[in-house]
């Protein structure tokens, strides 16, 4: 019981953040999917969820509207990004494409500091704030709410990629581009809609982890690697993968620091992402590249 | 199209050339130049952006009212980003190319390091905004270099004077891994024998971490009196946050580097019961009129307000504490810089933002845990604890 106590602390807490790093990560896979690029601008669409959410709040207190507002602005920043950003490459290789991700997610963090300003801010807790004593350990509502909305994002979005048509036709161009092409399914309109997909979920994500992270402008970027080294440890683009790589890299860096010690909490995130580099490169669940 | 957007180019530098030489003609006599290093953007930018905006202020405060000695005040201030490597560049070009009489600034402890040989060797006052105790000592090895910002030292003093009126000894330190909570975590067990306090764990955060619980929890299950946290930033926020999800009902001492308003904002209805040692601006409207900072904390808070439109910040009055330090000591010495060190370091009884200074060649701090005033988080607000 002694060692046990923390023990279960350690998995809620590593439970919730990694509830968070899964939605990243499917992110990844899904543009991975659709276009073979890494966007390395997923983490911003997670900041820009929290912050756009936390403004609605401000102006119109009401948690349903500010997280749907938030989801639904940052899915069209996701979307405008591609049609800007992206499509009017002359030389769309995938390395040029990438390094333009990562130009674009400095871009978005710079024009954040400007609107919001380098100051955090909170978001109140979905319900109550009072700790639900779970036998040793305790657990907030709002860690609840992370973990259920997650999965039940989750859980939408494997549906809506096997039974609806638009599901099947953007899954179809992830399996073989050429052959959708050929059978009329248009990909430059399924790659737009992988990006408003994954800004969505990154931005749910965000919203999410708002009331116990708090908001500011520079809390993308390590969000957006830790979710990058979960999509890796899972297989890219297996959304299964996704979701077990962000709950074991979560588990993995709160036993860290709890057990070992709280320094080493991000080098063991990237140490897991350099032994699935070396070891698995097709991550746990990917299928052979 | 091209030839017009250099047409534009050569109108614009025409335009400088003008301007610069119509003022150049103007000032009779030679500006005062004063050099600013700060970290205004970056991750600390929360301390440069206050510091320059203070230091552009108060520099344009002395140039209305005829300048210091009927010579104006020219300020060149630069960016460091929080780099050390762009410090020193800064420094450098400030010693060559701008003349500067005395250097204010770096914010950070480690560019303030970096960049006092170079001054040191030029034989140039430097005045560092920055904490670290390294800075001004070994005073014999800083002839050339002063700070305003309160030492770790002070407010740790501070923390543990507390805890031993309260027989509170065993305590468990949470601090940040960047510069000032590892010079926090050195200063807190190197002073703990000294009053007899015990530290009974020691865990670490990263800047940008959001969940602290582990650490915690480790704590929750070791015999701590008083958590005491170390950091900057949000961190500390959820630090709090943290400590309610679990429950644990020590209290919590916050270091200084969380003492603004808007630690209590973040941290909400976890804040109440927090105590922590916080410079006097924080708090000066609750400090008796007895105290002869209460008027200068007032008077700089309600002139930066007017100016930007935001409440002055502790960072901000180190830079304004500097700034008038030095106007005082160019009063006395003019643009002679071995002069200039001098009277800085025979500055007495100065009363400023961040406490009252006395310099001495010994001390080139000049200030004592005196400058913080131990405060407990009540219903949302600030209230002074004796």
């Amino acid at each position: 019981m002694e060692i046990l106590a923390p023990l279960l602390q350690y998995l809620i807490s590593g439970l919730t953040n990694g509830a968070i790093y899964a939605l990243i990560a499917l992110g990844f896979g899904i543009i991975y999917n659709a276009t073979t690029i890494i966007n390395f601008a997923q983490g911003e669409m997670v900041m820009l969820g929290a912050l756009c959410a936390i403004s609605i709040y401000h102006v119109n207190p009401s948690l349903p509207l500010a997280f749907a507002g938030g989801v639904a602005m940052v899915t069209v920043i996701g979307l405008v990004f591609e049609r800007l950003a992206l499509r009017p490459v002359r030389d769309p290789s995938p390395i040029s494409l990438i390094i333009i991700t990562v130009g674009g997610a400095v871009f978005i963090k710079g024009i954040a500091m400007l609107l919001w300003g380098k100051d955090p801010y909170s978001l109140p807790p979905f319900t109550s704030n009072v700790p639900i004593g779970l036998g040793p350990a305790t657990i907030l509502p709002q860690n609840l709410w992370v973990l259920g909305v997650g999965a039940l994002l989750v859980l939408f979005l494997e549906a809506f990629l096997r039974l609806t048509l638009v599901g099947k036709a953007m899954r179809a161009c992830a399996y073989n581009p050429r052959a959708a092409r050929l059978v009329g399914i248009s990909t430059g309109r399924m790659v737009q809609l992988s990006f408003g997909l994954s800004a969505a979920l990154g931005a749910a994500g965000g919203i999410l982890i708002a009331p116990l992270t708090l908001g500011v402008y520079d809390m993308g970027t390590m969000l957006g690697l830790k979710g990058f080294s979960a999509a890796i440890l899972g297989g890219l683009g297996s959304i299964l993968g996704g979701v077990l790589g962000g709950l074991l890299l979560g588990v993995a860096e709160s036993l860290a620091s709890g057990l070992i010690s709280s320094g080493y909490r991000d080098a063991v995130a990237f140490l897991i992402l350099l032994v699935a580099l070396f070891i698995r490169p097709q991550g746990l669940l990917g299928g052979k590249q | 199209m091209k030839s017009r957007a250099s047409l534009v180019l050569v109108a614009v530098i025409m335009a400088g050339l003008i301007c610069f030489g119509a003022a150049g003609a103007k000032a009779e006599k030679k500006p005062y130049v004063i050099g600013g290093i700060f970290s205004i953007t970056g991750p600390a930018s929360y301390l440069g952006e206050p510091e320059r905006n203070t230091m552009e202020m108060l520099a344009a405060e002395l140039n209305a009212k005829g300048g210091i000695k009927g010579n104006p005040v020219k300020v060149v201030i630069y960016d460091d980003e929080g780099d050390v490597t762009k410090a020193r560049l800064h420094a450098e070009k400030l010693l060559k190319k701008d003349q500067a009489l005395t250097i204010i600034g770096p914010s950070l402890t480690h560019t303030s390091m970096a960049v006092l040989p170079i001054t040191q060797q030029a034989k140039t006052p430097l005045i560092s905004c920055a904490a670290g105790i390294g800075i001004t000592s070994p005073a014999k090895e800083r002839v050339w270099t002063f700070k305003t910002a309160q030492t770790d030292a002070m407010a740790v003093s501070r923390i543990y004077q507390y805890l031993k009126q309260h027989n509170l000894t065993k305590v468990a330190i949470l601090t940040v891994s960047t510069g000032f909570g590892v010079s926090g975590k050195e200063q807190l067990t190197k002073q703990a024998e000294e009053y007899g306090i015990q530290v009974v764990a020691q865990e670490v955060f990263g800047e940008k971490d959001t969940d602290m619980t582990p650490q915690l929890t480790k704590i929750r299950g070791t015999d701590a009196q008083t958590v005491i946290c170390w950091g900057t930033g949000p961190a500390p926020a959820l630090v709090a946050k943290n400590m309610k999800q679990l429950g644990v009902t020590i209290p919590l001492i916050q270091s200084h580097g969380a003492a603004s308003r808007k630690f209590i904002e973040l941290a909400g209805d976890a804040a109440d019961g927090i105590m922590m040692p916080a410079g006097k601006l924080v708090v000066y409207p609750l400090l008796p009129d007895t105290d002869p900072q209460k008027a200068v904390c007032q008077e700089y808070d309600k002139k930066y307000q007017a100016q930007y439109n935001k409440p002055a910040s502790s960072f901000g009055g180190y830079a304004y504490d500097a700034m008038m330090m030095l106007a005082q000591a160019l009063e006395k010495a003019g643009a002679d810089r071995a002069k200039i060190r001098a009277a800085l370091e025979q500055t007495k009884n100065f009363v400023g933002v961040s406490g009252v200074f006395n310099m001495s060649p010994e001390d080139h701090n000049g200030l004592t845990p005196e400058a913080f005033v131990m405060v407990k988080i009540e219903k949302g607000d600030f209230k002074l604890i004796e």
